[in-house]
């Protein structure tokens, strides 16, 4: 597998507060990275520094091997690099079509409200939405069916690589299975993936990999099949991760 | 007809299974209904208000819905309208703006005294109070966008600052008079369209309705999606050239239809194409909902914010000049008194939404006809600007009244 995107002794301050420290991370095309911390972590300022939200303020990024630098949404957009973010912006006022092509709107001094709608449709069926009029504003949808338009929105011009921030943090148990699907649906058409997560069954259920922050700083990366959720717990809360051959040792002290 | 389309298969946006189906006129009426209820009220009220607004100075002064009446209420609601229109593009961007009215009173200063006592051509004095008009929308958009300044207090100190220069430009007269053979005022005072133009612009428009929304059914149908029916769009159009056809008739017992009617509405007509068929509008709109969002779909707010100040003060200027080339003069009064509040209470009964991101072009239109119906008909009942004052200020509270009641039923039927 050839890593898409490489992050490097990622740093980001807001004041006194050293919200990610020198963190490190990579992507590869057709994987899912879940990354996974307590609250104020610095997993969303991680989201938004892939995004352009937000700048970093040292370390680099490489993307298809290339040193690259994400100054705007746009920019990471440009790039091939799509957010579906934790409160998933969408506007409320404005429908499903318009929100998918926000900021991307097909002949702008005329807008094509055709080939939007037709696309619109489209991209929901590939991901099998159950979303039964875009015309409506998104004001009057479920949450599993916003958290369906933002993630359709992200996949409108053809990422590389997509993030998303607690996908399921709102949903009910039938939305959540729907979204990780959805998931598995983008990690094998190539995609790579980077999910941030509190919850340990949906990191289970399609990470194939597993990053732990903690206080801003790496804490271990953990292949999903081979770890046990007491380890990734340990290094979430700040027990040192203790091999797996060293336990039964550890437990007979 | 109706059995073939029932025959194709389904429309691609109508294949939920939980959608009720048919495109026709019950499905149109229940779709409308069901909006009305979730607080989704379109222009319904402000009609209905208006109707009863002219039933009862009707009543009250059977003078009221004289044609010569209403062709000096159209003409007087063009300069406020004009800048009422500016209201509504910061309103959707969810900020206000409470300096119109001083920013047309100077613009009408400026007019005069170049036009006039310094004898420029004309087109470079309207140049010049327009130019203004944008310069201070600009000034705006930078201390909002990037001192964080509320837009309130931005446009509450520019209130009084351009009201002071208004005052300074005019000079210890107080007054200057444009002259009667002037353009702007022959344009504001004199020039009617023909008769035979104006049904031709009548027809004209209703063909153009027929004619886009056609056009629209058709390559929406031949792309597999649901589009309004033949009938019903010859039925809009119909009821288009019905209305405009008795109106104009009617405007013409009088004097007729004013040239500044036609170009207001013209310059709604512009502006809500604008906003609805371009990207500029749309990301009016979505910074209007959530600024935020906006951001991140990578719409450069700032930008928005810029835009929709600059067209406001820019438009305010526009009817300032309007307003003197009716007065023919610029002086003390222009834009002071009622006009600020009846501009943006124009925009606001007209049902754009202080909140931001709701609202449209016509609402200018139809709020200034509310404005100016009040206010004619208590001129005609001659009762003078204290009652106007109390009036405009009760309905403008009715409609901020109504905006926030539909926006909380918006929000409990969740389409806010
Ligand atoms: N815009 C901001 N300004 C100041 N501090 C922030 C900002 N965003 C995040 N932080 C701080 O950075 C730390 C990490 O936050 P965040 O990335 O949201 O954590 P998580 O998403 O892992 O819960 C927290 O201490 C938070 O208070
Ligand atoms: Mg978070």
């Amino acid at each position: 597998m050839s890593v898409v995107l490489s992050l490097r002794g990622i740093s980001k301050n807001f004041g006194a507060v050293a919200a990610l420290s020198e963190v490190d991370l990579d992507v590869a095309a057709g994987e899912v990275v879940a990354v996974v911390g307590d609250n104020g972590a610095g997993k969303s300022t991680l989201v938004k520094v892939l995004a352009g939200v937000h700048r970093a303020d040292s370390g680099t990024i490489a993307f298809e091997g290339a040193p690259v630098t994400i100054g705007s949404p746009a920019g990471a957009h440009a790039l091939g690099i799509a957010t579906v973010f934790q409160d998933l912006a969408l506007c409320e006022n404005l429908n499903v079509v318009e929100n998918l092509f926000l900021g991307r709107e097909l002949r702008r001094s005329r807008l094509d409200e055709v080939t939007m709608e037709l696309r619109s449709w489209e991209l929901l069926r590939q991901l099998s939405a159950k979303i039964p009029t875009v015309r409506v504003p998104v004001a009057s949808l479920s949450g599993g069916q916003r958290q369906t338009v933002a993630i359709a929105r992200s996949l409108l011009g053809d990422p590389k690589v997509i993030v998303l921030d607690e996908p399921t943090a709102a949903l009910g148990v039938a939305q959540t299975a729907e979204v990780l699907a959805l998931i598995e649906r983008l990690r094998d058409r190539g995609l790579g993936v980077i999910m941030i997560s509190h919850n340990m069954a949906d990191v289970r259920a399609v990470a194939d990999r597993v990053a732990v922050l903690r206080l801003g700083r790496n804490n271990g990366v953990f292949a999903a099949s081979a770890v046990s959720e007491q380890d990734i717990i340990a290094a979430i809360v700040g027990a040192v991760p203790v091999p797996e051959d060293h336990r039964g040792s550890d437990d007979d002290t | 007809m109706t059995t073939r389309e029932s025959e194709a298969a389904a429309p691609l946006d109508l294949l939920d299974e939980r959608l009720r189906h048919g495109g026709g006129w019950r499905a149109v009426a229940r779709a409308g209904w069901e909006r009305l209820r979730a607080g989704d009220v379109g222009p319904l009220p402000i009609v209905a208000g208006l109707v009863v607004i002219w039933t009862v100075f009707q009543l009250l002064n059977p003078a009221f819905l004289s044609s010569a009446n209403l062709v000096n209420l159209l003409m007087e609601s063009v300069a406020v309208g004009v800048i009422a229109l500016g209201v509504v593009c910061v309103l959707l961007v969810g900020q206000i703006d409470l300096s119109v009215g001083s920013v047309s009173g100077l613009s009408a200063a400026l007019t005069a005294v170049t036009f006039v006592n310094s004898g420029w051509p004309l087109p470079l004095a309207l140049a010049a109070a327009i130019g203004a008009g944008a310069a201070i929308g600009w000034l705006y958009a930078q201390l909002v966008t990037r001192l964080g300044v509320p837009s309130f207090v931005a446009t509450l100190a520019g209130l009084l600052s351009f009201l002071g220069l208004q005052l300074y430009l005019l000079g210890s007269t107080g007054a200057i008079n444009l002259p009667y053979d002037s353009g702007p005022v022959h344009f504001a005072q004199l020039a009617f369209v023909p008769e035979w133009l104006s049904y031709l612009l009548v027809v004209a428009a209703a063909l153009a309705l027929f004619g886009a929304g056609h056009g629209l059914a058709r390559t929406r149908r031949a792309a597999g999606l649901s589009a309004r029916s033949t009938p019903l769009l010859v039925a809009r159009s119909a009821a288009v050239l019905v209305g405009g056809v008795l109106a104009v008739r009617y405007l013409n017992q009088g004097r007729g239809v004013g040239w500044m009617v036609v170009a207001f509405v013209a310059l709604v007509l512009v502006l809500n194409y604008a906003l609805t068929r371009t990207a500029w509008g749309r990301s009016v709109f979505a910074v209007g909902g959530n600024a935020e969002a906006a951001r991140r779909a990578g719409i450069n707010v700032r930008r928005v914010y810029t835009s929709a100040f600059v067209l406001c003060s820019s438009l305010a200027a526009l009817g300032g000049v309007l307003a003197a080339s009716r007065l023919a003069a610029a002086n003390q009064a222009s834009g002071a008194g009622d006009v600020n509040l009846n501009a943006i209470a124009a925009a606001v009964i007209g049902g754009t939404s202080l909140f931001g991101g709701r609202g449209s072009a016509f609402s200018a239109l139809l709020g200034i006809l509310v404005i100016q119906s009040i206010s004619s008909g208590l001129t005609l009942l001659d009762l003078d600007s204290s009652f106007r004052f109390i009036v405009t200020g009760l309905v403008l509270a009715l409609a901020v009244a109504l905006d926030s009641a539909a926006r909380r039923s918006r929000a409990a039927h969740g389409r806010a």
